[in-house]
């Protein structure tokens, strides 16, 4: 009975999202009024409500960047959680307008899902964490391991190639949120907990005593997490990027939430063109010529939003690494703003 | 007769007030708008599937998994199909329901009938335990119980039974014994082995399997099943051992009403089932190994275990929906009529030959049916599965398969005909057994 009644809600779904389709995304949000974002359960810095039921982390900031652009109010977003199962249903049903959600962005995904991917907010690698205690050094001492595993990710995938490419064996405890991830490694259900090396550095950030853990030197794999929506509305998609990108190039270029009203009287043509002060860009795009001075004033830049939820000055630790800007050594990269 | 003739009267609009018509006129209107529904929907996935560019059919079936299936009864390696993982799944659904529902029985009656016994306490603690675990939601009931077996020692600090059994917060190990002689592996075979496995792992085997001459039996554990020569006579004589029990009762039966004798026709059916098969194996000279599971690394490896996900899923589920087959049985006790003991009592038998020759053959009447729909349920909750990362058929085909290859529509449907299948074999089985208990009229 369950089943048939999710076949129907599922089959209706797809049915009701055609006649919805017909006005384009951004025609919904500013209808509606607020910005549906699909969200994880709780990654700490990456997205987690605190005890008022406010959302922060970094990839909240994408989703308030764009409800910045858009509705130019960074607070008008309804937050759905989704767990790593759920999150492509929710976003082809139409349940939500985007999904930010440490997502990897790969060519199944983007080509065989019907998603398109508009950029990476966090580059990242899979890696696996033990207790200190268990006397591991390397992910190579762990034939016949049980390791947990969250369903629908790459994550699972990449387990499943790493221990055959190198002989060895596991098994899985295979669960559907980080919570319960976490609940099983720290009853030692499981030896070994692997998912995002950034993930896995929020979750040790969470635990009692983080260290009596530790984060294993191997990285396994390459984890461009990045925004996604549907294919098919291309404006959409190039809304959602450019309001991550914005935070890219102001940084970029020196424009901090604090500044941005002095930067405003700027000569530097690209800041003048990314206030909105020079051009139409707003324009091309379907919003205010000041979409991008409300992503800044509100959001900050990339650097900023960094630095206030998965830092080295929070207790998640994270060094900028990949992350940094391509003139500092890293590879965040934005397309020019012309 | 006047109503009759204003019906002729009138004829001109009657048609519109003739019944008949009007329902036929409803029917057609209801199935038309049914029709018309489901050729929205189907019409509407497929149109919305096109424009995402999702690609429909089965053919993902046959493509490799690219994920373990690991943790329940059979593990499937990435390398192999999605067919493969789905077929894993689908044992691992079938063994839970088919556990669950023997397991829900067995407890069922006995809680059923400990409920209506005359001894205060017994009674009211079989009634404690319907009331409570029938109106705790049994999603909880699983969580629950899993919480207790992950609480319980790591496999480094497992329960140890004579060295033998095992338990931990992972599995519960036992011996394996293996019937008939294992071949040797070939020199080929072998070297297929280690390339597979690595020579450190293979090694490791070797000394848990207690020396190479062992092997065998250790790699068929994690490689394929095994059928040594002679593991033929466990299974044959397991059968000639039930159809000669079953002429044997048939016999005795025949028997008694001629003569009036009675023989132990219980023990001698157990013995026979029990004994015979083993005597064929002892005489027939068949090698039985045995094969203990061994702490090697992190985990055991070798041995028979139970993944404490499934033993989780298996206690809530009987434990749950045999509070419902309590009330069924007491309920069906209660509708036999109290002379029937009386009569039972007059005739000399003794309490419990009343109960299980005269009133549960008439309770089952009233039992039966409702029980199906209680095997259902258990079927249908068996997907809660999920909870507790059992690889079942929710959690493969229609989980990560759906996931990593976005034919959701397709799982869906292959899910769906699952539990479909599953229901109707066990609808059929019941209804085919409530014929046979039915009254014979004469
Ligand atoms: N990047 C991987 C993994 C993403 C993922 O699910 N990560 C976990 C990390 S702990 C997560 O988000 N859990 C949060 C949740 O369950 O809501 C993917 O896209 O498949």
């Amino acid at each position: 009975m369950k089943m048939k009644v999710g076949t129907l809600v599922f089959g209706a779904a797809i049915g009701l999202t055609a006649a919805a389709a017909n006005a384009t995304t951004l025609e919904d949000v500013v209808a509606r009024g607020e910005l549906i974002c699909g969200v994880s359960t709780g990654v700490a810095g990456f997205a987690a409500p605190d005890d008022q039921g406010n959302w922060s982390g970094v990839d909240i900031d994408v989703c308030r960047a764009v409800a910045a652009a858009v509705l130019g109010d960074a607070s008008k977003v309804k937050y759905v959680p989704t767990t790593s199962k759920e999150r492509f249903t929710a976003l082809q049903s139409g349940e939500v307008d985007m999904l930010s959600r440490v997502t990897t962005w790969t060519f199944s995904r983007d080509v065989g899902l019907g998603f398109e991917f508009v950029g990476v907010n966090y580059y990242d690698g899979q890696g696996f964490m033990v207790p200190k205690a268990l006397g591991v050094t390397s992910a190579l001492q762990l034939d016949g391991a049980t390791v947990c595993v969250q369903t629908g990710t790459t994550t699972e995938l990449n387990l499943a190639d790493y221990f055959r490419a190198n002989n060895m064996e596991y098994s899985a405890v295979n669960v559907e949120t980080a919570d319960e991830s976490r609940e099983n490694y720290l009853s030692g259900a499981c030896d070994v907990y692997t998912t995002d090396s950034s993930a896995l550095a929020a979750a040790r950030s969470t635990f009692d005593d983080p260290s009596a853990h530790q984060i294993l030197p191997e990285i396994i794999s390459k984890e461009p997490l990045g925004p996604l929506v549907r294919h098919g509305d291309a404006q959409w998609g190039d809304i959602v990027r450019w309001s991550f990108n914005a935070m890219v190039v102001a940084e970029e270029k020196g424009v901090t939430q604090g500044n941005v009203d002095d930067m405003k009287g700027s000569n530097d043509p690209e800041i003048q063109r990314l206030l909105g002060t020079d051009g139409d860009m707003g324009k091309q795009l379907g919003l205010s010529a000041d979409w991008a001075y409300q992503v800044i004033s509100q959001v900050g830049n990339y650097g900023e939003s960094f630095e206030r939820h998965i830092g080295v000055n929070t207790p998640i630790g994270l060094e900028r690494g990949l992350n940094q800007l391509w003139t500092k050594g890293g590879i965040l990269y934005s397309p020019p703003m012309r | 007769m006047s109503v009759s003739s204003t019906t002729g009267e009138t004829s001109g609009g009657s048609w519109l007030y003739d019944p008949k018509v009007r329902s036929i006129f409803a029917q057609v209107v209801v199935v038309g708008s049914v029709v018309a529904l489901f050729y929205f929907i189907i019409h509407n996935t497929a149109v919305n599937l096109e424009k995402r560019g999702i690609a429909s059919g089965f053919d993902f079936l046959w493509e490799p998994a690219r994920y373990d299936v690991t943790g329940g009864f059979l593990n499937v390696r990435s390398t192999q199909t999605h067919w493969d993982a789905f077929m894993a799944g689908l044992l691992n659904t079938f063994i839970v329901a088919v556990f669950g529902c023997l397991a829900a029985t067995f407890l069922g009656v006995v809680m059923g009938v400990l409920r209506l016994s005359k001894n205060w306490l017994v009674s009211k603690l079989a009634a404690v335990y319907v009331e409570t675990l029938r109106n705790v939601p049994v999603l909880l009931q699983i969580l629950f119980w899993y919480g207790v077996f992950i609480l319980m020692p790591k496999p480094k600090q497992s329960l140890a039974l004579f060295d033998m059994f095992y338990f931990n917060n992972r599995q519960f190990l036992g011996p394996k014994v293996f019937f008939g002689d294992t071949p040797a592996l070939s020199a080929a075979e072998q070297e297929a082995m280690i390339h597979r496995m690595g020579e450190v792992k293979y090694n490791k085997l070797v000394e848990a399997s207690g020396g190479v001459e062992n092997v065998p039996a250790a790699l068929a554990e994690s490689v394929k099943p095994v059928f040594g020569t002679g593991s033929w006579i466990l299974p044959v004589s397991l059968i000639i051992a039930i159809v000669g029990v079953v002429l044997f009762r048939r016999w005795a039966k025949k028997r008694q009403e001629n003569s009036g004798e009675q023989l132990p026709v219980f023990w001698i059916s157990a013995g026979t089932i029990v004994l015979f098969p083993i005597l064929c194996v002892l005489l027939s000279g068949t090698a039985v190994n045995v094969q203990y599971p061994e702490l090697i690394g992190f985990n055991f490896v070798g041995g028979a275990s139970i993944p404490v996900a499934f033993m989780a899923l298996w206690f809530a589920l009987s434990t749950y929906t045999a509070t419902f087959v309590a009330e069924i049985v007491r309920a069906g006790i209660l509708a036999v009529n109290y002379g029937q003991t009386e009569a039972s009592f007059a005739l000399g038998l003794r309490s419990g030959q009343a109960m299980r020759l005269n009133i549960l053959p008439q309770a089952l009447r009233v039992i039966v049916p409702p029980l199906t729909s209680q095997y259902l349920n258990l079927t249908k909750n068996s997907s809660l599965a999920l909870v507790v990362g059992y690889p079942d058929v929710v959690g493969t085909i229609g989980g990560i398969t759906l996931n990593q290859t976005g034919q959701a529509v397709e799982c869906i449907v292959i899910t769906m005909a699952v539990y479909l299948f599953f229901s109707l074999v066990i609808s059929m089985f019941m209804n085919w057994y409530n014929k046979r208990i039915a009254l014979v009229e004469r």
